[in-house]
């Protein structure tokens, strides 16, 4: 958020991408706020996006009930999205995630950090792909 | 805050009977500040008369702000006769690149073979200014600027002074980044430049049914720029920014068509070369 209260141009331009792709898409803001997602993501996540509603890092971090293929749980820090914004990179992996509509699905999931300017951070990004049916 | 439109047409200089009321010269407004200061908008070809009005003015700084490197934006700044001027300090401020620094970018257009002088041969003490994030004091008044949506690095800038407010956002694409009937102000292009504003001056290039042959080329129609004026709460919206193919019928035509969307709740004008402002 800007000093104005505004989001970030970045922001709002990656939030207009993501409303007009099929594929499920995740933006967290610069402080890890999930401050949108799109349609296609509210399938995988389980509950369409309501505007206004932000989740903090710490319950999007936990809420997707990740495990591994083998069905080992993960914590946040295998997510992608929780790299990207953390860590200010690019990551990528396979997970298995379930919904809060209690569907799990296998995933391969890219995520990477948006910056406005090289030394502006402004959130970050990622796109799931369902890789097959449910797990 | 005293304004006089020296240009108002987008894209393309057009000169001619059919756009004589509202006038041909690209992008330029001068702004003259309560301390006297001259603060100018753009820099388009209207920026030549403008100069020449200057001339014995006794000036010896001029802040000149630009959105944004288009052509139509710039194209006058070679003909601006202080540049010309040795005892000129020429503030330039522009929106920052991730690629070139204001003052590459600038030199691209000034310097052969697009002009026949180099921007380093020019006489006038010439210093660039990244665009402010942060509000900053320019004469009398607090400038604060923000990237919108057009394409490329484009910014709107916001000035204040003695209480009044002028925003001005002249090729502006707020439609493209969300629905402007639905969506949080927070996630609309430009809002915060704009939020209660006296005078807004917004792009209007295109009529309703011009703008779907057009979407993402970096403008707004009569509607968006109507919701958007609504949405900020602005005093007043003057109509920015002409399409070349507009002749000035067609002009206000337009103007119409926004004050019918507009209803009371703001007043809406047609900019137009030689228009004064005062915001008092």
């Amino acid at each position: 958020m800007t000093p104005t209260g505004q989001r970030s141009l970045v922001l709002i331009l990656a939030r207009d991408l993501a409303t007009s792709l099929a594929t499920p898409v995740f933006v967290v803001d610069e402080v890890g706020d999930l401050v949108f997602y799109n349609e296609a993501a509210g399938e995988v996540f389980g509950r369409p996006f309501v505007e206004g509603e932000t989740m903090r890092a710490e319950e999007w971090g936990t809420a997707f009930a990740q495990t591994d293929e083998d069905g080992r749980p993960l914590g946040p820090e295998a997510i992608p999205l929780w790299t990207a914004f953390r860590e200010q990179r690019p990551a990528h992996r396979h997970l298995v995630i379930t919904g809060v509509d209690g569907v799990r699905r296998r995933l391969s999931v890219t995520a990477f950090p948006l910056y406005a300017r090289a030394d502006e951070f402004v959130g970050a990004l990622a796109v799931f792909w369902e890789t097959s049916g449910d797990a | 805050m005293r304004l006089r439109i020296w240009g108002c047409r987008g894209s393309l200089a057009t000169p001619g009977p059919d756009t004589v009321r509202y006038g041909g010269n690209t992008s330029c407004i001068e702004v003259r500040l309560a301390d006297g200061s001259l603060v100018i908008l753009d820099a388009g070809t209207g920026i030549r008369p403008l100069g020449l009005s200057l001339e014995g003015s006794g000036l010896r700084r001029i802040d000149l702000l630009i959105t944004h490197l288009h052509l139509d934006h710039l194209e006058g700044l070679g003909f601006f006769p202080p540049l010309w001027d040795p005892s000129i300090e020429l503030h330039i401020w522009g929106p920052v690149s991730p690629m070139q620094s204001l003052r590459e970018r600038i030199a691209t257009y000034l310097s052969p073979p697009l002009f026949p002088v180099h921007l380093s041969d020019v006489p006038s003490q010439v210093v660039f200014h990244d665009a402010p994030d942060d509000e900053v004091r320019i004469g009398s008044a607090r400038v604060l600027s923000q990237p919108i949506i057009h394409s490329g690095p484009t910014v709107g800038y916001r000035l204040e002074e003695g209480g009044r407010i002028l925003a001005y956002l002249t090729d502006h694409e707020p439609a493209h980044g969300a629905d402007l009937r639905r969506a949080a102000p927070e996630w609309v292009s430009g809002f915060s430049i704009a939020q209660g504003a006296d005078l807004l001056i917004h792009d209007c290039q295109y009529t309703e049914e011009e703008y779907p042959a057009h979407v993402g080329w970096g403008h707004s129609s009569t509607a968006h720029v109507t919701d958007f004026a609504r949405m900020t709460k602005v005093g007043r919206l003057v109509l920015f920014h002409h399409d070349p193919m507009h002749a000035d019928d067609e002009l206000e035509r337009m103007v119409a068509r926004v004050r019918e969307l507009a209803g009371t709740a703001f007043d809406v004008d047609l900019a137009r070369e030689g228009m004064e402002i005062v915001l008092r």
